[in-house]
């Protein structure tokens, strides 16, 4: 068997049917974090669940902080990880929602907690089914952001996003979002890597300046507008640092699985002259309708963003040189205005038509007809009286 | 138990809390901090909830702080204080980490009673070893004297100012000691900046209790209470002689007043010694504070029936553990 990222031969021994809520579990195994501050929510269960049994089993000696509450988990995370050690925790939706006060402290603090994200729609109304909205409210945050296609990629960039968040020229969040249930609970072959090739990999924890150690250092000052903004910017390059210093993360990731990523990933873009943008795990059916497209003799292409934070604008840039028309597919809504991924495309792109499209708001389905109407849509003038098109929706809104 | 020249002189050696921060005059955190660290002989990390202390003494670049001090936010003091504990506990068990570390939460009324009470309760419940001392000044000074869970009933805030048809904030304080005291911890204790050795003796049981411990610390702020810096001691001792502020001590389940004060005095002159209750004494209200004070009575009461409910356990072998058997 070979593997779609390679052709070099894969152990079949390696491989196990598991849910990327399982994939994400067994990373954690492997990691082994000295201190896992935690709360459940749906669709992240799975992953606590499982970890807690490996602990409980013998299996892992990470400490887990069954915390009263997400703010309190993230609270504890930045604790331990600014003491010296290995923090890691994951939500989702409104627990992210609720941890979000820390999530920003937590960047600006430099805790290189990695936070698994099961992506589930924020409420209300509530729902429990997979979308970015959540991801989205941390979006501007400072920690770096993932959004994985697969279960063998929620696995993969747990492992990692520890590196990348441990990064001495980082030393940020790092979360690694997952599609609520479509990728959260659905299972799939996972190649699993040795515990011991993990763990050379991640190294031990780090921390340049742990809180407890014999140096008094004082965290978490406070400041004026004299300095403020000049912390923010050291921030900020520290995220744009994070796209520097990937490549030879997982350049080495590649050496151990042949699994080689990049920020940005194109498919069928040699040619293409209409192209969509997507994120997450709707990646498979997106090609599945340019397969579709492209037996009908159409040039159609798409790219999947995995690096959402920081943003790879120039790759995306490079992929989209030669595109005469874009769609860009957002799984979440910025009400009053265009959503995240388009915005961010928009800015990194020089071409004429872009269009937006929302799609799968609380987990509804996105079909390969889906996208291929929108492909059809980029042929025709652009609308400029109804600028986003919501995917699966808008046909129900035209019924009513 | 180390007196309180002995005290002095930890903290003039080596203050944990230097000089240099902008608290104001006559503030009575900076007596609560450097009695609590002074009292405590190993290697100590301090998490301070946002508030007076933090703001105070930690004005990017400089540092009050020769002690590792950490602040996130202000609601989650004793979550951060969770994670701090297990990363030592981690640390520890994987022989990366030799020193032996007190931890210490400093977190004001505002961080405890109100906001910060769910990180509290979580942290009590899951039984991380740390102190947690709430530095009581009975309200949201930090940002102008509003009301919080701690201010009096009657007292006069920004929130709850008095007026033609307001006599200050209508309802009564919250018992946060008896809300800690409601996860079973092993030691909770009130104490006041004016009894800084009965505060000093009960950091060393409280540091030396298994698991975590609590103290609320009944502390002054002159601009929000409204008295001249001057008095903040004499202010304080008011509210310990009077009875608002009994110093007491739960140890084990086991009630215990510290402090006796004979003959007390009158709750009344408490009051009377703050402006915030100065429409106490206007003469429109007098069923008011004729109110305030049998409330107080009847605390005190109620506390003295538990002191005495608990003689026996402190004279025997278990209570005699702790060193109190007087």
């Amino acid at each position: 068997m070979t593997s779609w990222f390679t052709d070099k031969p894969q152990d079949l021994r390696r491989f196990r049917v598991l849910t990327g809520g399982q994939a994400v579990a067994e990373a954690l195994r492997q990691i082994d974090p000295d201190v896992f501050p935690v709360y459940p929510i749906t669709p992240q269960t799975p992953i606590i669940e499982a970890f807690a049994q490996c602990v409980a089993d013998g299996r892992s000696h990470a400490r887990i902080l069954t915390a009263e509450s997400e703010h309190s988990a993230m609270s504890a995370a930045v604790g331990a990880a600014l003491a010296g050690a290995r923090a890691m925790t994951a939500t989702a939706s409104q627990g992210l929602a609720y941890m979000i006060e820390i999530v920003y402290l937590a960047a600006s603090l430099r805790a290189p907690v990695v936070i698994a994200v099961g992506n589930r729609a924020l409420s209300g109304p509530i729902n429990i089914h997979g979308d970015h909205s959540d991801g989205m409210l941390a979006r501007d945050s400072g920690v770096v952001q993932v959004y994985v296609t697969t279960a063998q990629e929620a696995y993969d960039w747990m492992v990692m996003g520890v590196r990348l968040a441990e990064h001495g020229e980082v030393l940020l969040p790092v979360m690694v979002g997952l599609d609520g249930f479509t990728l959260t609970h659905s299972a799939e072959p996972v190649e699993i890597l040795a515990d011991a090739a993990v763990q050379e990999f991640v190294g031990p924890y780090a921390y340049p300046y742990p809180l407890l150690s014999e140096v008094a250092g004082t965290y978490g000052a406070f400041a004026m507008p004299e300095h403020y903004f000049e912390i923010k910017r050291q921030q900020i390059a520290a995220l744009e640092r994070a796209e520097a210093v990937l490549p030879a993360i997982t350049r080495s990731f590649a050496k151990l699985c042949g699994r080689q990523y990049a920020p940005l990933e194109g498919y069928c873009m040699e040619d293409a002259e209409r192209a969509m943008v997507i994120m997450g795990s709707q990646r498979g059916t997106a090609q599945e309708a340019v397969d579709k497209l492209r037996e009908r003799g159409q040039k159609v292409g798409v790219v999947t963003v995995r690096l959402f934070r920081p943003f790879p604008r120039r790759d995306l840039a490079e992929q989209l040189r030669a595109v005469q028309a874009i769609a860009v597919f957002d799984r979440a809504s910025t009400p009053g205005s265009f959503p995240p991924l388009y915005l961010d495309t928009r800015a990194a792109v020089r071409t004429p038509r872009v269009d937006s499209v929302i799609y799968g708001l609380g987990g509804r389905d996105l079909t390969p007809d889906d996208i291929v109407a929108v492909f059809d849509r980029l042929k025709r003038p652009a609308v400029d009286a109804d600028p986003i098109f919501y995917a699966g929706s808008d046909e129900i809104e035209q019924e009513r | 138990m180390p007196n309180l020249r002995t005290l002095a002189e930890r903290q003039a050696a080596r203050p944990a809390l230097g000089s240099g921060h902008s608290l104001c005059r006559g503030c009575g955190i900076p007596l609560v901090v450097r009695t609590v660290l002074a009292s405590i002989r190993t290697p100590v990390a301090v998490v301070n909830a946002t508030g007076c202390l933090e703001v105070a003494s930690t004005r990017y670049p400089f540092t009050a702080w020769s002690v590792p001090w950490l602040h996130v936010a202000f609601e989650n003091a004793a979550a951060v204080a969770s994670g701090v504990e297990s990363a030592y506990l981690a640390l520890r068990r994987r022989g990366a980490l030799r020193q032996n570390f007190t931890f210490v939460v400093f977190a004001g009324d505002g961080g405890t009673y109100d906001i910060g009470l769910q990180a509290l309760s979580g942290a009590l419940e899951r039984g991380h070893r740390f102190l947690y001392v709430c530095y009581d000044n009975e309200g949201y000074m930090n940002t102008g004297v509003q009301r919080s869970g701690a201010t009096p009933r009657a007292a006069n805030t920004t929130t709850t100012p008095s007026g033609a048809t307001s006599t200050g904030k209508a309802e009564a304080r919250k018992n946060l000691t008896e809300i800690v005291l409601a996860h079973r911890i092993p030691y909770v204790a009130q104490a006041a900046i004016s009894h800084l050795q009965d505060l000093s003796d009960k950091v060393e049981r409280a540091t030396h209790s298994e698991g975590p411990s609590f103290l609320n610390v009944l502390s002054a702020c002159p601009p929000g209470w409204g008295y001249e810096p001057r008095d903040t001691i004499a202010v304080v001792q008011h509210a310990v002689n009077s009875g608002y502020w009994p110093l007491l001590e739960v140890i084990e389940g086991h009630w215990r007043l510290t402090v006796h004060p004979e003959p007390r005095e009158s709750v009344g002159d408490w009051f009377g010694s703050q402006k915030r209750f100065r429409h106490l004494f206007d003469g429109v209200d007098v069923d008011l504070l004729a109110s305030l004070e049998q409330t107080a009575e009847a605390e005190w009461q109620r506390l003295a029936e538990m002191e005495a409910r608990d003689r026996d356990w402190f004279a025997s072998p278990d209570g005699a553990r702790w060193g109190l058997s007087d």
